[in-house]
């Protein structure tokens, strides 16, 4: 729970690109949020702050509200009662606009792309918010309607060079296999060159040799660029390794709150989640 | 300016003539609803929202009159019902083709193709029936009571109660087939729910062709009640569309929403007609444009739809990611 | 062997980025510009520029812009006869009233902006509504807007007949419009508002609106939280597509059938414009003109082949049939090639490309 405790992850990883003090003040608090559906409370008072650098997982069976928590986070689901301070600024609730033009980016459970753009449209669609050309201007592709296009097609080749996929530049997005998928989302979150990515199980489904290259990429984003990382991920492995502290929900609930080895003794957790479902 | 009610020579603050009018409102909108009911049964089942409903309607009508003309020989009432039995036949072969060559192939497509594509169901329906029947006004006269009925001072068209009464009658042998048969039942599992449905070995394609089946038969129903009323011509599937904002008022899964929705469109457009134009001339301004009724029931669901876009009974979607 | 996409090595994103980055394509695409610019108008008979190339370039400009709506925004829209009418309308009323030395073209602008106003606010709905209900919305407009101008006289500069002639309008002392109009003379202005349009169309596919529409037509929750703001995305989408049909509209009226008269954008229209835009393909700025002209002009095919063969069918079977092949064609497309015929143009040329030795 402070910063003295070493990450799971400068211990255990083989990167020697993880240097201490890469974890600075809180930037997101998310504070007392309860959510409801019609009567059935899928959130209830839950608390937790988020650290500048860190890599922050969110852990919890199968309904206990962790995308749930990620769409308040972003602004899609509005909440009954609570609030989101971000960056010196409390927002209650926050909204979808907020939270994208803060910042704020994240990739889906089920994979949200724009099925029917390639993947260089899919990824230019994260760099929406810094264009700034007028109609008129891209109409006739004049002035920044022209100059624009190529400055962040420029930065979008380097996010396709960065997660490798230069191949399918120009394929539609729905032809690609499950795997590519995800990382193309992972590349138009990137693109936006958030502050705050927010990762909705971005291994599900995948292969053993897929989730390391997405625990390669995470890492690289979290180290390399700085951003901070909230993640909701089922393999618990991945979530030991990666992550500098964990948030533990169960039915809603805040269960645990600490760095992995504190949550891996905590005995609620145990019974809960890990000692029944897992391992 | 002389007004609507001026014109017919009737006092128009008669309460009497606004009975007259709502009733007739009312009477029409048994018809949208008719119509609409056709296509709730569609959506209920399958999620498709059939455009060709109202054509399917005219497609019935024309089809009905035709194998009237065929059976002419013989006597009346052997000819209605051998003309209902053919052509009720029709409207099952329709079913059976509409499965096989357009639903089938667009399976698990998006639900805006499927919209489309019964749109092109609608235009080859239209150029099909009146290839074979043509495209001349037909008579359709099947014994439809034609006189008037007074009630106080109100006159009410014989012909309109009894298509209230058809309706009726039909509405409540839907609601028993739905709730007492087997079939039924299974249309209104997969109703609640596709995947369950299938997982219990309800077959879909049986389905998607006994609701389609069901649906033209409505549509036939209604398309006897449009043809006595008004003839037998292409302009019925232009009416048709009117059952569209009736689907927006009363949602798109709810029967009785559409038996409502209908009601609320038929009456309000009516009175809108007579009552609001009325007013505006007398009281706003006097060179105000009649036949509001062309787009009314459009723009009254517009508005209806801004406040509550579930529909009178439909149920709120809550969306996910 | 004639035409290639291999060995197209772009050595900057600019080349890359080009509107038609094959050299082929480009030339091919300048020379159809040409053609239609220099040719057609030299040796193309009147019947054939008059009543043939004109409305299939006017629809070509409603299909582009339902396509705007229909194929990059994913919105349904039947309403295009109302909003070609609104500009229509709207255009007349400017071109009657305005001073003689303003050119023709101002008129035509003002009605396509009239018509995105239009558009703009029957588009408001489509905040809360999707689908199906914005479809039925926009029928009201259809509905709606007809009747209006049908109703009041303003727009006709009360007029007795409620139908008046197009205004007989001049540019370098040719005339354009209206029913003494040179059919080179407004097929060439024709042409111009069509290569524009195009152009503009294009452009807006390739840049951040275009992008913006897609994303809301692939997947509106998603395009919303990476921060694309739904309403203005569709009501753009609802604007320039208006312009678009509001354009066309005008264009029709002045150069196409000389009047101004709402049976020319009743229902049937809307249909027929969508008809275009499904069967020459959903976002495919080439699919608008293959739609249009496929649409255009096989009436007249139906009309003229049986009597090449000697056969005579009366007109109504005609008008029969050909419901029925557009009603066929539509579900062909759907089911066989949703990107209609701009699809099967694309897949020609990739035949092209390997010829004649396709293996």
């Amino acid at each position: 729970m402070n910063d003295t405790a070493s990450t799971a992850r400068d211990s255990a990883s083989t990167d020697p690109g993880g240097k201490p003090g890469r974890i600075g003040d809180v930037i997101l608090r998310v504070e007392n949020i309860t959510m409801r559906f019609g009567g059935v409370k899928a959130i209830s008072d839950v608390s937790f702050d988020i650290r500048k650098g860190e890599v922050r997982s969110i852990i919890g069976p199968n309904g206990a509200g962790k995308s749930s928590m990620l769409n308040v986070v972003n602004g899609f689901y509005q909440p009954q009662e609570g609030s989101i301070w971000y960056n010196g600024k409390t927002y209650s609730p926050m909204r979808p606009h907020d939270a994208a033009s803060n910042g704020i980016a994240r990739t889906f459970q089920n994979i949200a792309l724009f099925k029917g753009m390639t993947t260089l449209d899919n990824i230019m669609t994260g760099r929406i918010l810094k264009q700034k050309a007028s109609l008129l201007e891209q109409a006739f592709y004049i002035g920044r309607g022209r100059s624009e296009e190529l400055e962040h097609r420029e930065f979008v080749e380097e996010v396709i060079d960065f997660l490798e996929i230069q191949a399918i530049r120009k394929t539609p997005v729905g032809r690609l296999p499950y795997g590519l998928q995800k990382r193309v989302e992972l590349g138009r979150a990137l693109a936006a060159q958030p502050t705050l990515l927010l990762l909705d199980e971005p291994m599900a489904g995948m292969n053993l040799e897929e989730k390391e290259d997405m625990s390669r990429f995470i890492i690289d984003v979290n180290e390399h660029f700085g951003t901070t990382i909230a993640l909701i991920e089922h393999d618990m492995g991945v979530v030991m390794d990666l992550s500098d502290r964990v948030v533990v929900l169960d039915h809603g609930s805040l269960l645990a709150d600490g760095t992995p080895d504190e949550v891996r003794k905590n005995q609620a957790v145990i019974d809960a989640y890990l000692g029944v479902a897992h391992d | 300016m002389e007004t609507f009610a001026n014109l017919l020579g009737v006092d128009p603050f008669s309460i009497w003539f606004f009975f007259e009018v709502l009733i007739g409102g009312l009477m029409a909108g048994v018809m949208y609803s008719l119509v609409a009911l056709g296509f709730v049964l569609i959506f209920k089942a399958s999620s498709v929202f059939n455009f060709a409903q109202g054509v399917m309607v005219l497609f019935a009508a024309l089809n009905f009159v035709g194998f009237l003309e065929v059976f002419s020989d013989l006597p009346v009432v052997l000819q209605v019902a051998l003309a209902f039995i053919v052509t009720m036949a029709v409207m099952i072969l329709l079913a059976l083709v509409v499965e096989r060559v357009v639903l089938r192939p667009l399976v698990n497509q998006a639900h805006i193709s499927l919209f489309m594509a019964t749109i092109g169901i609608a235009i080859f329906l239209e150029g099909f029936g009146e290839l074979i029947w043509g495209s001349n006004i037909k008579p359709l006269d099947i014994g439809i009571p034609d006189d008037v009925t007074f009630v106080g001072d109100a006159m009410i068209q014989d012909s309109d109660l009894f298509a209230a009464i058809v309706a009726s009658i039909l509405v409540v042998t839907l609601a028993l087939f739905f709730h007492y048969t087997r079939i039924g039942r299974a249309l209104r599992a997969v109703a609640d729910d596709h995947q369950a449905a299938l997982s219990i070995g309800i077959p879909l394609n049986h389905i998607w062709i006994i609701v389609w089946s069901v649906a033209g038969f409505v549509a036939l129903v209604a398309g006897i009640m449009w043809g006595s009323k008004l003839g037998v011509q292409f302009s019925l599937s232009i009416l048709a569309l009117k059952a569209l904002p009736v689907l927006i008022l009363g949602g798109f899964t709810s029967i009785p929403g559409a038996i409502v929705g209908g009601l609320i469109i038929g009456a309000g457009e009516k009175l809108a007609e007579i009552f609001l134009v009325d007013a505006i001339q007398t009281y706003i301004y006097s060179g105000f444009p009649a036949a509001i009724e062309e787009w009314f029931a459009y723009i009254l669901a517009l508005g209806f739809l801004v406040f509550r876009p579930q529909g009178l009974f439909g149920e709120k979607i809550i969306e996910r990611v | 062997m004639f035409y290639r996409e291999a060995g197209q090595f772009k050595t900057s994103y600019a080349a890359d980025q080009q509107m038609l980055p094959i050299p082929m394509d480009r030339y091919f695409v300048i020379g159809v510009v040409l053609v239609a610019a220099i040719l057609i108008p030299a040796f193309g008979s009147q019947y054939w520029i008059e009543s043939i190339m004109v409305p299939v370039l006017i629809l070509s400009i409603a299909a582009m812009g339902l396509n705007i709506l229909t194929g990059y925004a994913g919105q349904l829209s039947l309403g295009t006869g109302g909003f070609m009418a609104a500009g229509a309308y709207m255009s007349y009323k400017v071109a009657t009233n305005m001073p003689d030395f303003l050119p023709v073209w101002i008129p035509v602008l003002v009605g396509g902006l009239f018509a995105a106003a239009v558009g703009i606010a029957f588009g408001l709905p489509s905040l809360r509504i999707k689908g199906f209900y914005l479809a039925v919305a926009t029928l009201a407009a259809q509905f709606f807007l007809l009747w209006l101008f049908q109703s009041i006289p303003w727009f006709v500069n009360n007029s007795v007949s409620g139908v008046p002639s197009a205004p007989p309008t001049t540019i370098l002392g040719y005339h354009v419009t209206g029913a003494q109009a040179i059919p080179e003379a407004k097929y060439l202005f024709v042409l111009t508002f069509v290569v524009i349009l195009a152009i503009i169309a294009r452009n807006m596919a390739r840049s951040r609106v275009g992008r913006s529409w897609m994303a809301i037509r692939d997947m509106d929750i998603a395009a919303e939280l990476i921060g694309i703001r739904p309403l203005q995305t569709k009501l753009s989408a609802f604007a320039i597509s208006s312009f678009y049909c509001g354009v066309a509209g005008a264009l029709w009226s002045f150069c196409y059938i000389n009047t101004v008269e709402p049976t020319a954008f009743d229902i049937g229209r809307s249909f027929d414009v969508l008809f275009m835009v499904i069967i020459g393909g959903l976002g495919s700025v080439l699919g608008a003109f293959l739609g249009a002209a496929f649409i255009f002009l096989l009436p007249i095919f139906l009309n003229n082949v049986p009597g090449w063969f000697g056969l005579e069918i009366a007109t109504d079977i005609v008008a029969h049939l050909e419901f029925m092949i557009f009603g066929a064609a539509i579900i062909f497309f759907l089911i066989v090639e949703p990107h209609g015929l701009a699809r099967l143009w694309q897949i020609a040329k990739e035949k092209l490309r390997l010829w004649p030795f396709p293996h």
